[in-house]
């Protein structure tokens, strides 16, 4: 059964039709030719497919399309302002922090997510007092949060220094 | 499929009896998995994520009526089924920090932010994180039709069966009705890595003094989650023989050892590919020891904080 529906994605209004069974995912790359997510596996292991739902990171392949409703979907491209690239971008490219650069809009997704997490004081299964009311993304805490996205190519080492030079720049870093 | 999204509980109730065939899905994290691998086609899909008094969690002070699970006159915790993993991190940590545990190690990060522990009671799998933790609090699952109303079913009553739970056709998981911790609680799992595994074995515990009483909770090693009562008699009566529970004095040698060994005679694990049958009794009985060492630890460190 289609559902018209309207997805507002990196600022965009997209109207459209989906069959009910469509993912978020599927939807994007497929019916909006928005590649950024990618599909690694399609069942929320791999993290590749994330994207920030009114700000919260999610796996897109686990999220069907007619339940986003009104929820500003966010890509790796919309982290971009005005074909500037987002500070997490230019760290990924200045550490290196990637070989083929499939996993890479998913992790850069999933990192814009932790420090919005950090600064709200989540804590993790690695946050010595879990009462505290700021995290600070320290590199233990920074390979947990980011435990949800895989990497094929094993760029884990550059990746962790990416996302600390952002973090620190962002004051959830010392 | 149709696509079914109520906006109120009364009409979730209304959908649920009307379409038998209707899947009820949350945080999707289940689901999802089983739709984008054709395992299920469902006739249509019943979405609780509009429905808001799933999203929510209250306290109810212990006078008020849950009865058997409350500690004395304790407060609980009304968990409405919807609320996501990482809101009970977040928000309950100090009251319902056992579940906070486990909740911290469920999936990844966004399995998290989606996964309720709703959806973790209604697929009811053996391995659910959730399950050790409400079993070991003396939770209380509160679950309702438009026909009958409402039922409350204690956490140890509600696994039936290898990912078979309480539920009627026509009912749905409102909320889950955890005592608020009056003392330490602990959960371990062991998994082969630290993210996005599941569980080969899990154990729960939480020390209640205000009743004297241990709490257990076992997951991944029999066919549901289960409790292990022998265990939580003994460790309970051998605290209160040697007068521990006021003295908050060390416990005595080998006490969690024996323990552990219980805990571990409760369980009736299989062989398979995530461990044989021996390791999954061996690593509860380690967890055990440990969790319950751990768990003395802060009971003691409490009265230091005290006085
Ligand atoms: C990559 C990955 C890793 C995972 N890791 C873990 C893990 O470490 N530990 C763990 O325990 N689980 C894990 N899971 C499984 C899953 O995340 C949990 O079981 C989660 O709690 C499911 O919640 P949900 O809200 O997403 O459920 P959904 O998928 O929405 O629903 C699950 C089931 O419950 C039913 N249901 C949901 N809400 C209700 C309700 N209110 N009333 C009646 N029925 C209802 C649905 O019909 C369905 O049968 C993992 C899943 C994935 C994809
Ligand atoms: S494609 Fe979504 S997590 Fe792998
Ligand atoms: S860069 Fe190749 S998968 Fe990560």
């Amino acid at each position: 059964m289609d559902s018209q529906i309207t997805l507002r994605v990196d600022g965009a209004a997209h109207p459209l039709a989906v069959d009910t069974r469509t993912t978020l995912l599927d939807a994007l790359r497929e019916r909006l030719r928005i590649t950024s997510p990618k599909k690694g596996c399609d069942h929320g292991q791999c993290g590749a497919c994330t994207v920030l739902l009114d700000g919260r990171r999610v796996n897109s392949c686990l999220v069907l399309a007619v339940t986003v409703g009104d929820a500003e979907v966010t890509t790796s491209d919309g982290l971009a302002v005005d074909d500037v690239p987002h500070a997490l971008h230019r760290s990924f490219v200045e550490h290196d922090a990637f070989q083929c650069g499939y996993c890479t809009p998913g992790q850069v997704c999933s990192a814009a997510g932790i420090l919005a997490e950090a600064r709200a004081g989540w804590p993790s299964a690695v946050t010595p007092d879990v009462a505290a009311d700021t995290v600070e993304l320290t590199d233990d805490e920074i390979r947990e949060r980011m435990s949800g996205n895989l990497c094929r190519c094993a760029a884990y080492a550059n990746i962790v220094p990416a996302v600390a030079d952002v973090a620190r720049a962002e004051g959830v870093r010392r | 499929m149709d696509f079914l999204q109520p906006t109120s509980w009364a009409d979730a109730l209304a959908v649920r009896a009307e379409r038998s065939d209707a899947v009820p899905i949350a945080g999707g994290t289940d689901v999802m998995v089983d739709l984008n691998f054709d395992r299920r086609r469902p006739g249509a899909l019943l979405d609780l994520g509009r429905v808001p008094e799933l999203r929510e969690w209250t306290v109810e002070d212990g006078t008020g009526g849950v009865g058997a699970t409350g500690g004395v006159g304790g407060s609980t915790v009304r968990l409405g089924a919807g609320v996501p993993y990482s809101r009970i991190i977040d928000d309950l940590g100090a009251r319902l920090p056992g579940l906070a545990m486990a909740a911290r190690t469920v999936g990844s990060p966004q399995i998290r932010i989606r996964g309720t522990v709703g959806g973790n009671l209604g697929s009811a799998s053996p391995a659910g994180d959730a399950h050790p933790p409400l079993l070991a609090a003396g939770a209380v699952v509160e679950v309702e039709s438009a026909a009958r109303g409402v039922r409350r079913i204690p956490a140890a009553e509600f696994f039936t069966g290898v990912k078979r739970n309480a539920l009627e056709p026509d009912e749905l998981i409102a909320a889950v009705l955890v005592p608020e911790a009056v003392g330490p609680q602990q959960f371990c799992k062991v998994g082969t890595r630290n993210a996005m595994v599941i569980a080969v074995s899990a154990f729960a515990c939480a020390l209640h003094p205000d009743r004297r009483a241990v709490g257990t909770g076992i997951g991944s090693a029999a066919p549901t989650p289960r409790r292990a009562p022998e265990a939580e008699e003994f460790l309970a009566g051998e605290l209160e023989s040697a007068g521990l529970w006021e003295s908050r004095g060390d416990l005595p040698d080998g006490l969690a050892r024996a323990f552990g060994e219980r805990v571990a005679a409760a369980a009736s694990p299989i062989d398979d590919v995530r461990g044989s049958a021996a390791y999954r009794r061996h690593s509860l009985a380690v967890m055990a020891r440990r969790s319950v060492t751990w768990a003395w630890a802060e009971y003691q460190q409490d009265l230091r904080k005290a006085a």
